[in-house]
């Protein structure tokens, strides 16, 4: 579904991403960890093509990512810092991007823009919105197209915990129907439940791509946040 | 592509910035030509106040909405859309707005008191360089990350084009006035779009004494019309060389 062959990539002279392959399939769930700088939101830029990659191969399904931009429709993305238009309203940021894909012949999906309450503040501009308020922006817009892969940069940084539950129940509907989804979170417990591969990042290195199940077992931890712990101590 | 630049023009003409320019233009236009009862003498200030602010308020706002739009860039980058198409949808929205706005800001006093060649040479003149320096800007701003240089950048465009430059060109014409530089004076010009559009709108005005050395050359060398024809081509030149290293770098740009 996404494969990642030696992904390299260098900011200057540091090796943000260092020969990264990866390979997921449908219905996995993977959490993208590792410490600050470890190269994670790079490698999700890798992916969507906002950063073009020095060295290496990106397939989502079948679709080499390089220089092409229709392997998108394919991704939902949702940004770790939305901004949109200040003069627009949320109304009008979703008709937009509607428009924008109006070949998607599907039904839109609007369970978020329901399950977060966005008519209370649809005609708001986008100016006045909190920084939590347009996380839910970002969130209902990257399951609009009912994309088979969404990923998910450090989805519940804004989010009050009502709101990180909404989400995390509508990610576990998507995930029983077989969608492929990458999460990075700082905050793992939010999504212990939910996570069948962990991906460790070290230093744009891949440390380790592990099923959760192999992982416990490996560390001897029955909690994923202390499974983690336990594995940063031991690479750092 | 038709519709980005739908909702980039929606999300601009919103901004009161285009607004007060519009009117800023309106009221410099009609105080020009109240100033004076000869309208030919306005046209003429206007031309010249015409060919500093236009360049300086289309450099700095197409930088300033550039980097206040980069997430939303970002975001638009991350659907199926093409990179080229996004940056050409931001351009073309710049341009309409900042046009509409010399449209209805200079046109408006032009077309009252001053409704003729010269009149809309002006007009002409200032939409083109708007563009060119819209374009010049966007160029400053995919080049750096950094929204502080990247307006930097533009501002010293503006400020090398609009005022640097002619001194430099004197500069040059002293210390070489041995030697015959009528010719070297010609391409100078054509490399400096305000030039161009200055000399594009004097030629048509037929003031000799203002067209000052390279314009009077412009003139013998061509004649009227080839001469405003070639300072017209010269800007597009300006334009379109700038957009496309524009384009060309946001395509392979880490966003």
């Amino acid at each position: 579904m996404l494969t990642i062959d030696q992904i390299s990539k260098k900011f200057g002279k540091l090796n943000v991403l260092d020969q990264i392959s990866v390979a997921f399939s449908s219905g996995q769930t993977v959490s993208l960890v590792g410490p600050n700088g470890s190269g994670k939101t790079t490698l999700i830029k890798c992916i969507l093509g906002l950063v073009l990659p020095d060295a290496g191969n990106i397939i989502v399904n079948g679709m080499a990512a390089a220089h092409g931009f229709d392997y998108r429709r394919h991704i939902g993305y949702m940004p770790q810092i939305g901004r949109y238009p200040d003069n627009m309203r949320v109304a009008q940021v979703f008709d937009m991007i509607r428009e924008i894909r109006s070949d998607f012949t599907g039904t839109s999906d609007d369970d978020l823009i329901r399950s977060f309450g966005i008519a209370a503040f649809e005609n708001k501009p986008m100016s006045a919105l909190s920084g939590g308020m347009r996380q839910k922006v970002s969130a209902c817009l990257a399951f609009m197209f009912q994309p088979p892969i969404l990923i998910l940069d450090e989805p519940t940084a804004g989010l009050d915990p009502l709101a990180s539950e909404v989400l995390k129940e509508k990610l576990m509907a998507e995930k029983a129907k077989g969608k492929l989804i990458l999460i990075t979170s700082h905050i793992l417990s939010d999504f212990d439940e939910l996570t069948s591969h962990i991906l460790y990042l070290m230093e744009g290195k891949k440390a380790l791509f592990q099923p959760v199940e192999a992982l416990r077992e490996h560390t001897g931890e029955a909690r994923l946040n202390r499974a983690i712990a336990q594995l940063m101590k031991q690479h750092a | 592509m038709l519709k980005i630049i739908k909702f980039v023009l929606y999300d601009i003409l919103r901004n009161k910035i285009i607004l007060g320019y519009t009117f800023f233009l309106l009221a410099i236009g009609f105080g020009l030509f109240n100033l004076s009862d000869d309208p030919a003498k306005g046209v003429v200030s206007l031309l010249n106040l015409a060919l500093i602010v236009a360049p300086l308020v289309s450099a700095v706002f197409t930088a300033v909405y550039f980097y206040n739009a980069y997430e939303f860039t970002e975001l638009l980058a991350a659907q199926p859309l093409q990179r080229s198409a996004i940056l050409l949808s931001q351009f073309m929205g710049v341009t309409i707005a900042l046009g509409a706005a010399a449209c209805l800001g200079l046109g408006l006093p032009i077309a009252l008191f001053s409704p003729n060649a010269s009149g809309w040479a002006i007009l002409l003149v200032t939409i083109l360089l708007s563009i060119v320096f819209v374009a010049l800007s966007l160029l400053a701003s995919v080049f750096t990350r950094d929204k502080a240089r990247g307006i930097g950048i533009a501002l010293l465009a503006w400020f090398y084009f609009a005022l640097l430059y002619d001194a430099l060109v004197l500069m040059l014409m002293f210390s070489f006035s041995d030697y015959p530089l009528e010719k070297a004076m010609v391409v100078m010009a054509a490399l400096n779009p305000v030039d161009m559009a200055r000399i594009a709108v004097l030629l048509q005005l037929d003031y000799a004494a203002l067209m000052g050395y390279t314009g009077a050359l412009f003139r013998e060398f061509l004649g009227a019309w080839t001469g405003i024809a070639l300072a017209v081509l010269a800007q597009l030149l300006w334009i379109v060389l700038p957009l496309m290293a524009a384009l060309r770098i946001f395509r392979y740009k880490d966003l």
